[in-house]
């Protein structure tokens, strides 16, 4: 079936709520207008009042309430309406969610997925842009995930929902539809199976495109951009690059992230979120801490700036273009 | 302001009520053996920190009533969320005396916690009133599974400043759950008193906010704990919602064993709540009902003081756990690679100094002196 990443999200959902009735979705307008990208359409018609709940707008409500329902046994699926939206709920996910497994001898995980629709590039007020999974990758006991394709989004989504720790996921809504491409028709493993069936689908990398000069580092709404600018580094320049997109932030796939830097010699990390303290700093220490002998050149960055979010007329300043990534991958190459 | 309901007398000028319906002779002898059980955990964690045998600890004497009488009145299958201030609640569920105050010195892992699942007694929670929501969710989805369980979260006034206070109660009202909210209202924040915690004259009337029914008893009345409770919980079971509880009373101690409340309140005051005290109370009621007598009294009591002794006993036999503590039950699902990376740093250099169990306090820890009771 063809899908874009807000029917393949959709159908996860489906899935994992027809296999288990455990599954409840809980968040801000997610049950009778099937939430504001609709990635819940449906599943209110289908599961029921009791299973799909419309919230009052209270993000630690929501976060809280959905720990005490995992704490009792339930497997609950929330929707922050939008990434800046998550930081009522911040405490939540911080002082309980991530630490409930510590706190219960490894025995008692608060199994809950916060879904976050974030970053910029789709013409929105402030504080409907922001990309905050640094702030999770930085919590220990949280697995924080992004995908940047339909097919990943929805065998990531049923990964999440059956991993026993709380999980951070990332939805780059500047690629919520962005392209409708083929994903398989049945799930992408036996659903309701426990823990190990699919956990290379929360801490693996993906390789979306091959070549042995230049690893590009990405992940969410940049992959494409990246894939752009490996195009063009091949036919203008004949430099012949990697993209990886990482998938899993926290805990990042280090081994497919130092094959694909040594491989190449060369690298670049490139993500939308402010620079400074951000993903790309952790990749390139990594890449630098184990491969430096094997690099040609010091690892690049081409990242949002260290400054709010701008209003959305300069929002494409902002945000890594294709040209800023072909810069970047210069001063990598000409080093 | 209504009078807070009160069933159990002083002997002096409080007149003793009606015991509550479903109480036998041998369920108030019980509940008055939980109060001298939850009492004497206190003294003695107190006793422990003094002699450093323990860390920092948040006492609760005078409040025992709040907590034995509204944990009697829940079900076995009822969950019940602690504060930091019912730290020792569960030894009443059969979470063990010596992990609760291995959790005060400092322990973790199967040592300092237990699975609130085996209890349905949720973890110490330290930061104000953010289990509250927890507490919601477990009955939300006991209704979701048709299960006739209700919850039960202890806060204190100051947690009603707090976000998830109101988030909670709203969530509590709009879907109906079986929650109970048991506000102890012992007037004091650490130093800030309920004056400059809120406008309201009750906290009770907080409860019209959320079209819930606020209840306001005496706190340091096991009874009225018990039956404020007990009617809470059956409302709620019937489809009636959740109930906001407030616990009149005082803070007869202090706020934790670092805290010295001479440096911001009249020590007078606490002369005059102290006579209210919930187990010397309870005992004389126990007594004008001829259900008790000073013998009985001293077996419990003596019963309750080998129960703790035991657990010290237990606690300090527990040997410094291993550096995989640190690394071991952050995730369910298993260790990150980069655990493995900071083991093996750890097992390469001499393990530091601060990691040995803590020794006796320091003349030099000042507030560490501070009077408690």
């Amino acid at each position: 079936m063809k899908a874009n990443m807000v029917e393949a999200l959709n159908r996860g959902l489906h899935e994992a709520m027809e296999a288990d009735d455990r599954v409840v979705v809980l968040g801000e307008d997610v049950a009778k207008t099937g939430g504001v990208f609709r990635v819940t359409a449906g599943l209110q018609d289908r599961f029921g009042e009791e299973r799909v709940v419309d919230t009052p707008l209270a993000e630690a409500g929501i976060i809280g309430t959905a720990i005490g329902m995992a704490v009792y046994g339930l497997l609950p699926v929330t929707e922050m309406q939008f990434d800046a939206f998550t930081y009522p709920g911040f405490e939540q996910i911080v002082v309980h969610a991530a630490r409930y497994a510590w706190r219960s001898k490894g025995e008692l995980p608060a199994s809950i997925v916060v879904r976050i629709p974030y970053g910029g590039g789709v013409r929105m007020p402030e504080l409907h842009s922001d990309s905050p999974e640094a702030l999770f990758a930085h919590v220990p006991g949280l697995k924080v995930v992004c995908p940047s394709i339909p097919e990943d989004a929805r065998t990531m989504i049923l990964a999440a929902i059956e991993d026993p720790d709380p999980v951070i996921f990332m939805e780059p809504k500047k690629v919520y539809r962005a392209s409708r491409v083929e994903i398989p028709d049945d799930p992408p493993f036996p659903l309701g199976n426990g823990y190990g069936v699919y956990n290379e689908y929360l801490s693996k990398a993906r390789v979306a495109r091959e070549g042995r000069n230049l690893a590009i580092i990405s992940y969410g709404a940049t992959v494409p951009i990246c894939l752009q600018a490996a195009e063009r580094l091949s036919s203008e320049r004949g430099v012949e690059s990697t993209v990886l997109d990482l998938r899993s932030l926290f805990p990042l796939d280090v081994e497919a992230i130092e094959r694909v830097a040594r491989s190449c010699g060369r690298a670049l990390v490139v993500h939308e979120a402010p620079r400074s303290g951000g993903l790309g700093a952790e990749v390139s220490s990594l890449i630098h801490e184990r491969c430096m002998l094997d690099l040609e050149a010091p690892v690049g960055r081409v990242a949002g700036f260290d400054v709010p979010f701008p209003q959305f007329a300069n929002e494409d300043d902002y945000l890594p273009s294709v040209d800023r990534v072909l810069l970047g991958a210069t001063r990598v190459l000409d080093f | 302001m209504t009078e807070p309901l009160r069933i159990v007398g002083d002997g002096r000028d409080l007149p003793d009520g009606r015991v509550p319906d479903g109480l036998a002779d041998k369920d108030l002898i019980e509940l008055f053996r939980w109060l001298v059980l939850l009492r004497t955990f206190d003294e003695r964690a107190v006793a422990l920190q003094r002699q450093g045998r323990i860390g920092t600890y948040a006492l609760y004497w005078g409040e025992e009533a709040t907590q034995a009488g509204a944990l009697y009145a829940c079900d076995e299958s009822d969950w019940v969320f602690p504060s930091y201030r019912q730290n020792a609640i569960g030894i009443l569920r059969g979470v063990p005396a010596s992990t609760v105050l291995a959790w005060w010195r400092g322990y973790g892992g199967r040592q300092g916690f237990w699975n609130p699942r085996d209890h349905r007694v949720g973890p110490i929670c330290v930061p104000i009133a953010t289990h509250l929501p927890h507490a919601v969710g477990v009955a939300w989805a006991a209704k979701i599974r048709k299960d006739p369980v209700a919850s039960l979260a202890w806060f204190g006034d100051g947690a009603t400043s707090e976000g998830d206070f109101h988030e909670g109660m709203n969530f509590a009202s709009v879907f109906k759950t079986a929650t109970v909210f048991f506000c102890v209202n012992n007037q004091w924040a650490i130093s800030t008193p309920l004056s400059k915690q809120m406008a309201t004259a009750t906290i009770a009337e907080k409860a019209v906010a959320y079209g819930m029914p606020g209840v306001r008893i005496d706190g340091f009345d096991p009874l009225a704990c018990y039956q404020a409770t007990r009617e809470a919980l059956d409302r709620g079971r019937n489809g009636g919602g959740p109930t906001l509880i407030e616990a009149y009373c005082y803070r007869i101690g202090a706020h934790g064993t670092a805290d010295d409340p001479r440096l911001y309140r009249d020590e007078a005051e606490i002369e005059k709540w102290k006579p209210l005290e919930p187990v010397s109370r309870f005992g004389g009621y126990l007594r004008r009902q001829g259900i008790l007598d000073d013998a009985a009294e001293e077996q419990m009591r003596a019963e309750a003081k080998d129960t703790i002794a035991e657990a010290v006993k237990e606690m300090e036999a527990i040997e410094q756990p291993g550096l995989e503590i640190l690394f071991d039950p952050v995730y369910a699902s298993g260790r990150p690679w980069m655990f493995e990376e900071g083991l093996a740093e750890l097992e390469s250099v001499e393990r530091a100094e601060a990691v040995k169990p803590i020794g006796p306090p320091t003349s030099s820890g000042a507030g560490e002196e501070g009077k408690t009771i």
